[in-house]
């Protein structure tokens, strides 16, 4: 049984039809590349696949489980993080604030004791700064944790995003172009943070990128989208050398 | 019935008014992405200055009424340059919100600095006693006809300005995405000016017409018709050219028939409660699309 | 070293502003026993103090939720009425403290599920429709006590929107709300000390409320709604959260008005669109998101054109012109730039300085 199971869905904005019979399947702990040029509706397969959007055809099972038409804040407790091609932080708020408002829902204390600061409220703050401080330490964030995050470089930007979606415990991490705006040693060493985290909470990763070196590099399996439809899928290397994908994505270089 | 018909006629008439006050919320929200709170002081402004050229100083109501229309389109230019367009980009999309409210209470204030409290009685602009219908029992003002007559001029002009022109094909780009309107090579800044410009001069007409048959002016005077316009807007679609005059005359017949047949106290909370109604039911209006956010 | 941290972070700053508020408590009080403060400086102490109440309330609203209401003088006048009602019916009957403590939950309560109420339809949409609701409640609500008429008798409780007459009352009957005229006699309960205390409590609860998990999921959907949905944050449930605790503390303020003056009238002058507007300025001036800030800002902006009569007749116009002013130059993204470079010139020629 894949952890990630697509049937032919599809969603359409005003007559024009963005994604159409879009089928996918990820096995657990596979990381899995998601291309296509420009335009060709890989972020809207995010944003169905997270609830942002409401699929029109179509149906998605996380883990067995039926998630169609869940709320994104569901699609997230049933198992599903993700970053966004613009990044999306907190920017008035702190570094590990970032991760905690993630680890909201680990420890719960009721209002009225975040109101008096009562009961249950200091053990459960402690425990959970010390685990945003755990997740912070893996992306070599821990240092600046009372930063605020806007002040982060972008290189740092991009990881607190993933270690920010990372807090929720995911089964499966999505990630909207994380290479996009760095420099060739920034994506190299986001290859490396892309594994290690790979290795270590033993997760399955579907990423889209236009970085063929990073595609190419870590992507054990990929899809090609092009005009919302799925063009070719398969083993990277196989699919990377297919003429046709050559032919609507790679020859039309930007 | 011939009350019903008086009722219904009237509220026509503040409808078209609403109209035209909502159609200048309704152009400055879809093109500059804002609420311009102060909206609605602009037709205070247009009424004092029309009182004081016509009343005051006894110019032709029409040349007044031009000089108001003048100098409103100059008022909602400079406003936009000074106080809005430094926050366009600003971080928090409240700045821009609050900085209007302050316009508004700027202009308020400052009418009330010049012109005090107490209630100016303004002249009618149409001199013309209306009609009589069905043997004298219903009576139409010519007010009344005039303001329906122009609203419905300006919702014309309005929607052949908006897809005819070059100027309106770049309101229309700057409405549905301004970056990608600016790669496209129009000037974002000049389409948000003119937008203001052609908002602030239909709220010197709206003002003209609300203060000749509402005839008791005050520094508050266009807030209130302002913020109703807005109602008006919202519940025909932000945003839609139609949809704001639809909204107006919807709203104005259920206010004068609330007044005329609940209270004249509850008639003001009956037009918000539509409001309310509308943002549960369908927040997008009668006639407003549903515009996704972009992820 | 993660406790020490913890401190700095969390309580440093909200001690420093209960700190302030005590002083401040203390030399007024100092001031007051010693004859030394005129009578009409000590009326305004109550006012000051529950202005500054509903700013922090606000200040939830608008720097921690990100939402704009233009409707807090509204709940003021939810919390004012209701507790009022409470008090007038039960004066008599109960020990003044207790009465005073039921009737302060009662302001708080009513005024919450209002603010609930208002938010349902609103704060679920994105964009500026609270600020219009908001403002649109606040006028309605006050027109409507003005033109209400409310009795007590034997056979229950009578309403009109008439007048007194049209109650239709037996002659040992109490008349609640009299129209325009309002409420009157409503035992005067609240003094500066309770409204000190009240606004120790307004801070504790809005201050620890920040520093909790509840208002980390705040301020997230304030800073970016759709990456808080994406971490599974509940985004209206915190929304509505954040308001009702906002409309309950502006509620809060309403109880000690209503038991600070002799009658109690639905006016423009003390529940209208301008006390909204005059606060928001007290939120803005203070600092958005700075609950300090709204509490100093309050005090200042409140007693300034009071004391400096002659500025009174300017004081709107001051006021439009500095929240304008303010606003850009706090949030203009040039001004911003300028703000940074300047700073950093600032900072790099005292480097050079103290190198050379």
């Amino acid at each position: 049984m894949a952890l990630l199971e697509v049937k032919d869905l599809g969603i359409s904005f005003g007559g024009l039809q963005a994604v159409d019979n879009f089928n996918l399947s990820i096995e657990k702990g596979e990381l899995y590349g998601l291309i296509g040029p420009n335009g060709a509706g890989k972020t809207t397969v995010f944003n169905l696949l997270t609830g942002v959007y409401k699929p029109t055809a179509g149906k998605v099972f996380l883990d067995g489980t039926d998630i169609t038409g869940h709320r994104t804040e569901e699609i997230n407790k049933d198992g599903i993080a993700r970053t966004f091609q613009n990044i999306r932080l907190f920017q008035q708020l702190s570094v590990i604030d970032n991760v905690e408002s993630a680890l909201h829902s680990f420890e719960k204390y009721s209002t009225f004791e975040a109101m008096f600061h009562c009961g249950r409220y200091a053990g459960a703050e402690k425990k959970l700064r010390e685990k945003a401080l755990e997740i912070l330490k893996v992306f070599d964030l821990d240092m600046m944790s009372e930063i605020l995050s806007s002040n982060l470089p972008y290189g740092q930007q991009r990881k607190l995003e993933i270690a920010r979606a990372m807090a929720t415990e995911p089964k499966l991490l999505l990630l909207d172009e994380p290479a996009a705006g760095m420099n060739p040693n920034e994506t190299a060493e986001l290859m490396d943070t892309i594994s290690l985290i790979r290795d270590k909470f033993d997760i399955t990763i579907l990423l889209i990128e236009h970085d063929m070196k990073l595609v190419s590099g870590i992507c054990e399996k990929v899809t090609v989208l092009n005009f919302g439809k799925v063009l070719a899928e398969g083993e990277t290397k196989k699919v990377l050398a297919d003429p046709e994908v050559i032919r609507a994505y790679l020859g039309d270089d930007e | 019935m011939m009350s019903f018909l008086t009722s219904f006629v009237n509220g026509l008439s503040l409808g078209s008014i609403y109209a035209i006050i909502a159609l200048g919320y309704t152009m400055v929200y879809g093109i500059a992405k804002m609420l311009n709170f102060a909206h609605g002081d602009f037709i205070m402004v247009g009424c004092y200055i029309i009182f004081i050229f016509s009343s005051n100083l006894g110019l032709n109501p029409v040349a007044a009424i031009l000089i108001a229309i003048v100098l409103c389109t100059l008022l909602g230019i400079t406003t936009e340059r000074v106080a809005y367009r430094p926050l366009r980009n600003a971080a928090s999309p409240l700045a821009v919100l609050i900085t209007a409210i302050g316009v508004s209470y700027f202009l308020e204030n400052l009418a009330l600095l010049i012109f005090g409290a107490d209630t100016k009685s303004f002249t009618s602009v149409v001199p013309w006693a209306g009609i009589s219908l069905f043997g004298g029992s219903l009576q139409i003002q010519g007010i009344t006809i005039v303001t329906i007559l122009v609203s419905l001029l300006i919702l014309i002009f309005l929607q052949l300005f908006v897809h005819k022109t070059r100027e309106g094909q770049a309101m229309l780009a700057v409405s549905q995405d301004r970056g990608a309107a600016m790669l496209m090579g129009i000037d974002v800044n000049k389409t948000i000016t003119l937008t203001f410009a052609i908002g602030s001069a239909l709220a010197a007409v709206a003002g003209a017409l609300l203060a000749s048959a509402y005839p008791s002016l005050t520094p508050y005077t266009g807030a209130m018709p302002g913020i109703k316009a807005f109602v008006a807007a919202v519940l025909g679609g932000i945003g839609s050219i139609p949809g704001a005059m639809i909204g107006g005359l919807v709203l104005g017949i259920i206010e004068i028939l609330s007044r005329t047949y609940i209270s004249s106290q509850l008639a003001d909370a009956i037009v918000f409660g539509i409001l309310v109604v509308v943002l549960i039911v369908r927040p997008t209006g009668i006639l407003g699309k549903n515009i996704q956010e972009k992820v | 070293m993660l406790k020490k941290k913890m401190l700095s972070r969390n309580s440093k700053g909200r001690f420093t502003t209960y700190g302030i508020v005590i002083a401040a408590w203390i030399i007024m009080e100092i001031f007051m026993r010693a004859g030394l403060m005129s009578s009409h400086l000590e009326g305004l102490l109550v006012p000051m103090t529950y202005y500054a109440i509903v700013a922090v309330a606000l200040n939830l609203c608008v720097g921690i939720l990100g939402e704009l209401s233009l409707g807090h003088a509204g709940f003021m006048c939810v919390g004012a009425f209701s507790s009022a009602l409470f008090s007038l019916v039960t004066d008599g009957v109960m020990p003044d403290g207790v009465r005073f403590l039921i009737a302060l939950v009662i302001g708080v309560i009513v005024s919450a599920i209002v603010g609930f109420l208002i938010g349902i339809p609103v704060l679920r949409l994105n964009g500026d429709y609270l600020a219009i609701v908001t403002l649109a409640f606040g006028e309605i609500i006050k027109n409507i006590i003005n033109a209400m008429y409310l009795g007590v008798d034997s056979k229950g409780v009578h309403i009109s929107f008439e007048s007194q007459m049209a109650l239709n009352m037996e002659p040992e009957g109490k008349t609640l709300i009299n129209g325009a005229m309002g409420v009157t006699g409503t035992p005067h309960d609240a003094n500066f000390t309770i409204a000190v205390i009240l606004l120790l409590l307004a801070l504790v609860v809005v201050q620890n409320f920040i520093d909790s998990r509840d208002g980390r999921a705040v301020m997230s959907i304030r800073d970016n709604r759709i990456a808080a949905e994406s971490i599974g944050i509940p985004v209206t449930k915190y929304k509505m959260l954040a308001f009702t605790i906002s409309a309950a503390i502006a509620g809060m303020a309403g109880v000690i008005f209503s038991h600070n003056i002799a009658t109690l009238q639905s006016t423009s002058q003390y529940f209208g669109y301008n006390v909204s507007i005059m606060i928001l300025v007290y939120v803005v001036l203070g600092g958005i998101g700075s609950i300090r800030g709204s509490v100093i800002a309050a005090v200042i902006l409140y007693l300034l054109p009071e004391l400096l009569r002659g500025l009174n007749k300017y004081r709107m116009l001051i006021y439009s012109v500095v929240l304008i002013a303010v606003m850009i130059i706090n949030w203009a993204p040039k001004a911003i730039e300028k703000r940074t470079a300047f700073f950093d010139s600032i900072r790099k020629g005292m480097k050079r300085n103290g190198t050379a």
